[in-house]
C-alpha cells in the first residue's frame, strides 16, 4: 500500500474595490475568496486541466486526504492515479461554490465593510455566478481553456453553464444527473426545506450567527432532500420495515422504525457541517436555473463549441432521465458531438457518487476521446 | 478480420461522410468508418452496456430509440444512415425508413434473408421455423419482429417509390451475384429518395 496522496486546501480572493464582482442580478460583490484544492500535474501546454464542480453541500475537498484524515474528498473513487480523472494524466481542479460555507465566500462569511457576517444581507446569487468565481480562479491559474469540466446534480448544472457561457474555455463538458432547468417539482422539494430553516425561531432571519443554530429547522430541510436522493428500492432495500430495536410496533409517537432514525442521524449529522443560510442561498440559486430562459433550448445551446457527455440514472427521480434527454435532443440539433447513456442503478439520484464502475469506464474513455480528437497534448 | 457486411458498407461510404449508425451496438461498424474512411459518425443504441462499449471504441453514441430520435435533426444531416442488422427489429419500419431517407441523403439497410434455400430446407423437409448461421435464434428467443426476404424487400422498395442505388448480397462471407433472393443470407440495399 502507497503512501495515501495529501492535498491541501488553496485559497484565491479576487474581485477586491473597486472592481467588484458583478452578479446576474446586477448586485455587486466582493472582495471574493474561493477554496480550491489541486490534484495532478498542469502540463507545460496547460492543456489537461479539468474542472470538478461539487453538488449542493459538497466541497472543494474532492479526492486524496487531509493531513492527519481517514477520510479522502467525496469523489475520490473517481479522481486519483488510475480513475476515471485520472491524477497521473490530468491536472484536476475542484473549488467551492459561491454562496457555500466551505470555504468560499458565503452568506456565513464575514462582511468586510461591517466586519459582521453577511447573514441575508448577502446577494441572491446563481448558477452562472459560481461559474464566473471558477472562471475567475482559472484566469489566476493560468488556465485558458479546459480538457473538461465535470459534475453531478448542481455540479452537471455548472458543467452545462460552463459549455453555454464560455464556450471558447472549454473542450468537453461532463454533466451528470443534472438538467437544463430546475421544474417545479424541484423547486416544491427546496421550498419545503427552506420553510423548514426559516420557520425555526433561532433563524432570527438568517442573523443566528454567534448564537445557536436553526438546528432543528436545517435538520428537517435536509431529511426532505435525503429522500429525494434516494429511491424507492434503495429505500426499501435498506430499510424495508425494519424495526428499531424493538419486536413490535410502540403503539406511540416514539421512533418506530429504521427509516425514522436514519434520517434523523442523517439531518442531525448535516447540521454539523452545513450552515442554514447557505442551504437557502444555493438552493435559491438552483431554482433561478434556466439556461434556456424562456427561449427554445437549442437556441440557448446554439453556441456551444465543447463536446457533450450527459449521464443519466434509471433509478433517479429528482432529475429523471427525460431531462437529460431533453438537454440531449436540443445537443444533437445543434450539431453538438454529444454522447448520453442512462445507467442502470437504484440509488436514486445519489448514484452519480456511488456508481463507480460504469462511471469509470465511460469518462475515462470519453476524455481520452476528447483529448484525441481535439489534438491536445 | 473484418466482417464482409462491414468492409462493404466502408467501401460504399464516401471517405469523410457524415454517418448516423441506427442500432449501433458495440460501435465496431462505427470505429471502421471513423478509422478507415475518416467518417463523422455518431449511433444510437438502446442498451447502456453496448454505449459503454462503443464508448471504449472512442465512438459517439447516444442511448435512445430509433423510432423516434431522428425527429431533432433536419433534412440531410447526414450523408448516410446506417441500419445494419437492426431493420428487422424495429416496431415501426415506415415511419423509420422514412426519417431516415429525410435525414439522410443516402440509407444503408443490411438485412438477413428468412427466405434462402437453406431456411426454405429446413421449412420443407423439416417442416420447422428455420434456425441457420445466419438467422440462429429459436422461435420463442429471436429478438427479430420482422421475418422477411431479400425479394419482400426490394417490393417494398418499389411500393414505397424508395430507389434502390445498389444491392450487393452476401452468402457465408462471400458475395453471392445470382439468384440472390435463393442463395444469399443476407443483403445490403442503399437506398435514396428520387
Amino acid at each position: 500500500m502507497s503512501e495515501p496522496l495529501i492535498v491541501k486546501t488553496r485559497f484565491f480572493t479576487f474581485a477586491e474595490p473597486p472592481h467588484p464582482l458583478v452578479l446576474k442580478s446586477g448586485v455587486t460583490l466582493g472582495p471574493v475568496t474561493v477554496a480550491y484544492e489541486l490534484y495532478g500535474e498542469l502540463n507545460a501546454a496547460r492543456s489537461n486541466a479539468i474542472l470538478i464542480f461539487h453538488a449542493f453541500t459538497g466541497d472543494a475537498h474532492a479526492a486524496f486526504y487531509h493531513e492527519g484524515d481517514q477520510k479522502p474528498g467525496w469523489w475520490a473513487d473517481m479522481i486519483g492515479p488510475g480513475k476515471a480523472f485520472d491524477t497521473d494524466k490530468y491536472c484536476v481542479i475542484c473549488s467551492n461554490v459561491l454562496g457555500s460555507c466551505k470555504g468560499t465566500t458565503g452568506p456565513g462569511s464575514v462582511n468586510p465593510a461591517t466586519g459582521k457576517p453577511y447573514g441575508l444581507t448577502f446577494p441572491v446569487i446563481t448558477i452562472e455566478d459560481m461559474v464566473d468565481v471558477q472562471k475567475a480562479l482559472l484566469d489566476h491559474l493560468g488556465i485558458k481553456k479546459l480538457l473538461s469540466c465535470a459534475g453531478g446534480s448542481m455540479g452537471g448544472m455548472q458543467a452545462m453553464t460552463w459549455a453555454v457561457r464560455y464556450p471558447e474555455s472549454v473542450h468537453s463538458a461532463i454533466v451528470i444527473a443534472a438538467c437544463h432547468r430546475h421544474t417545479a417539482q424541484q423547486i416544491a422539494f427546496h421550498e419545503v426545506g427552506r420553510q423548514a430553516v426559516v420557520a425555526d425561531p433561532e433563524w432570527k432571519d438568517g442573523d443566528y450567527y454567534g448564537r445557536s443554530m436553526p438546528a432543528r429547522g436545517l435538520a428537517v430541510a435536509r431529511m426532505v432532500g435525503h429522500i429525494t436522493y434516494m429511491s424507492w428500492v434503495s429505500m426499501e432495500q435498506k430499510f424495508g420495515r425494519k424495526l428499531l430495536d424493538k419486536e413490535k410496533l410502540g403503539y406511540d409517537f416514539s421512533k418506530d422504525f429504521e427509516v425514522q432514525n436514519y434520517l434523523e442521524y442523517r439531518g442531525k449529522s448535516f447540521v454539523e457541517r452545513f450552515d442554514a443560510n447557505s442551504y437557502l442561498y444555493l438552493t435559491k440559486a438552483m431554482d433561478y436555473f434556466d439556461l434556456a430562459g424562456g427561449r427554445k433550448l437549442s437556441e440557448a445551446f446554439k453556441n456551444i463549441a465543447a463536446d457533450l457527455l450527459v449521464i443519466s440514472f434509471t433509478s433517479d427521480w429528482l432529475y429523471p432521465s427525460s431531462q437529460s434527454q431533453e438537454m440531449v435532443r436540443a445537443l444533437k440539433a445543434d450539431d453538438v458531438d454529444v454522447t448520453y447513456v442512462e445507467m442502470q442503478s437504484d440509488y436514486g439520484h445519489d448514484a452519480f457518487l456511488v456508481e463507480f464502475d460504469d462511471q469509470t469506464r465511460a469518462i475515462s474513455s470519453y476524455l481520452a476521446k476528447v483529448q484525441r480528437e481535439r489534438s491536445l497534448p | 478480420m473484418i466482417r464482409l457486411d462491414y468492409e462493404i458498407i466502408a467501401g460504399i461510404v464516401e471517405p469523410g461522410a457524415r454517418v448516423l449508425d441506427l442500432g449501433c451496438g458495440d460501435g465496431e461498424l462505427l470505429s471502421l468508418l471513423k478509422e478507415k474512411r475518416h467518417c463523422h459518425g455518431t449511433g444510437i443504441e438502446i442498451l447502456p452496456q453496448q454505449i459503454l462499449k462503443c464508448m471504449e471504441r472512442g465512438v459517439s453514441v447516444a442511448q435512445g430509440n430509433i423510432d423516434s430520435d431522428m425527429d431533432v435533426y433536419e433534412d440531410k444531416r447526414f450523408d448516410y444512415v446506417i441500419l445494419n442488422e437492426s431493420l428487422q427489429q424495429i416496431m415501426n419500419i415506415e415511419k423509420v425508413l422514412t426519417d431516415a431517407l429525410r435525414v439522410g441523403k443516402k440509407v444503408i439497410v443490411g438485412i438477413p434473408n428468412f427466405c434462402n434455400i437453406r431456411a426454405r430446407a429446413q421449412i420443407f423437409f423439416r417442416g420447422q421455423v428455420p434456425v441457420t448461421e445466419s438467422l440462429p435464434y429459436k422461435w420463442y428467443n429471436t429478438p427479430n419482429l420482422r421475418f422477411l426476404s431479400l425479394r419482400d424487400f426490394r417490393d417494398f422498395c418499389v411500393a414505397k417509390n424508395i430507389v434502390i442505388e445498389k444491392n450487393p448480397c452476401l452468402c457465408e462471407g462471400k458475395q453471392v451475384r445470382f439468384f440472390t433472393n435463393l442463395f444469399a443470407d443476407s443483403g445490403i440495399f442503399v437506398l435514396r429518395r428520387d
